[in-house]
């Protein structure tokens, strides 16, 4: 239907003759932005709501205590739907730890949080077909997972700031009731404004892929980090860490890059370099991770998001 | 009466600071609005900001932010 839309306005509103170029380009330009924002749309909405029952508190309390392993699989997978700004990482952080969270965990869940979101998987699906979502939110999870998994296992407790250790939450245990009238204005709330910070980014994508497909020049990435190199994967990566961007801002820098013959691979680790590693990021995280544990986290994070890379490129 | 915010700064901090104000003169009642920004004091209270705080009770924390009109409530059931 769609589809009928999109050739209706080309065609017959816009006047544009049938096989051109540039009909060609209207139509399939229509038609993706219809698609993704339908996408959008509908799938924020519906993870807002699924979203207002997993506030920061409980998502606390579920992994209180819990073993390893089984925590981070269940952190990773909590930090895709609590919500939380990105400012509040550090209380969020002592919160976890002064509630007994192994610090292993808590790493999981940080790390998928930003990385593993509604927004990356809906662009990638409406974008790159729905097995590149899949496989980015799969992998993504495992990155979060193991990340945190091998810093558990790495005792690094006494490299976390000692004040973390002696400050007290008083209060901040209960959950605000919230009638499920309130979830639907929240969602409702929350995916116009998800909308208003995206939406420029997805149209700058979706014109990247309609109006310069089969233009765009080799460049500097390109020959340094393309398909012949074998350390395509590690130069991305080791390009993507100092960047900061979410996910929306850099899927048209992932498109981009997927025009000039870049692999699959090699632009999804960076795009998880891009959105899980930041300087922003790490400025916040020094409040409470001393040097020395912040190049650790760093380290672990480089290494399985590069070998992530590779796995990719070698399946796909 | 005594009213905090509870953030160390961001955006959706300063709106719930504005949120406060705005209900406040609204209202037309006499209270002391205060930034709270230092971490181990808004520790005391909650992890999820931007928290509000109305005479010493936390009566709000994290996302979603409440509506204007949900502030007010907050407020008048404390005066």
């Amino acid at each position: 239907m769609l589809k009928e839309a999109a050739s209706f306005i080309t065609y017959d509103l816009f006047k544009l003759g049938h096989g051109s170029r540039l009909a060609d380009a209207v139509a399939f330009f229509i038609y993706d932005t219809a698609k993704i924002f339908l996408l959008l749309s509908v799938i924020i909405f519906v993870v807002s709501v699924i979203r207002s029952y997993f506030p920061p508190e409980r998502t606390k309390k579920i992994l209180s205590h819990k073993k390893e392993f089984i925590g981070n699989i269940l952190a990773a997978l909590l930090g895709i739907v609590t919500p939380f700004c990105s400012c509040s990482a550090v209380p969020l952080f002592i919160g976890f730890v002064e509630a007994g969270v192994p610090l292993g965990v808590t790493f999981s869940f940080l790390i998928s949080s930003p990385m593993v979101n509604e927004v990356a998987v809906v662009l990638l699906w409406g974008l790159f077909g729905w097995k590149i979502a899949a496989i980015y939110m799969g992998t993504g999870l495992l990155v979060a997972i193991f990340s945190g998994f091998v810093i558990g296992k790495l005792r690094l407790e006494k490299w976390v700031e000692e004040y973390v250790y002696q400050i007290k939450t008083g209060g901040g245990q209960e959950v605000f009731k919230q009638a499920f009238r309130e979830r639907l204005q929240y969602a409702r709330w929350n995916t116009a404004d998800i909308l208003k910070r995206v939406w420029l980014f997805v149209i700058i994508a979706i014109g990247i892929g309609g109006f310069i497909h089969g233009y765009v020049p080799q460049d500097f990435l390109t020959h340094y980090a393309g398909n012949g190199n074998p350390f395509a994967v590690p130069i991305a990566v080791a390009i993507g860490v100092p960047l900061y961007s979410n996910a929306a801002g850099v899927i048209p820098i992932v498109y981009a890059l997927m025009e000039k013959g870049l692999s699959m691979g090699t632009v999804l680790a960076f795009m998880m370099a891009v959105t899980a590693l930041s300087l922003p990021e790490m400025i916040i995280l020094r409040k409470v991770l001393k040097p020395r544990m912040l190049g650790v986290f760093v380290g672990i994070m480089t290494v399985t998001i590069i070998a992530v890379g590779y796995l990719f490129n070698a399946i796909l | 009466m005594e009213i905090k915010v509870l953030g160390p700064g961001c955006a959706n901090c300063r709106t719930m600071e504005q949120l406060a104000k705005t209900a406040v003169k609204e209202l037309g009642i006499d209270a002391e609005i205060e930034k709270v920004s230092e971490i181990q004091e808004i520790m005391r209270y909650t992890m999820s900001t931007p928290g509000l705080l109305i005479n010493g009770k936390l009566k709000h924390s994290g996302k979603p932010l409440p509506g204007l009109e949900k502030v007010k409530e907050l407020i008048k059931a404390e005066v």
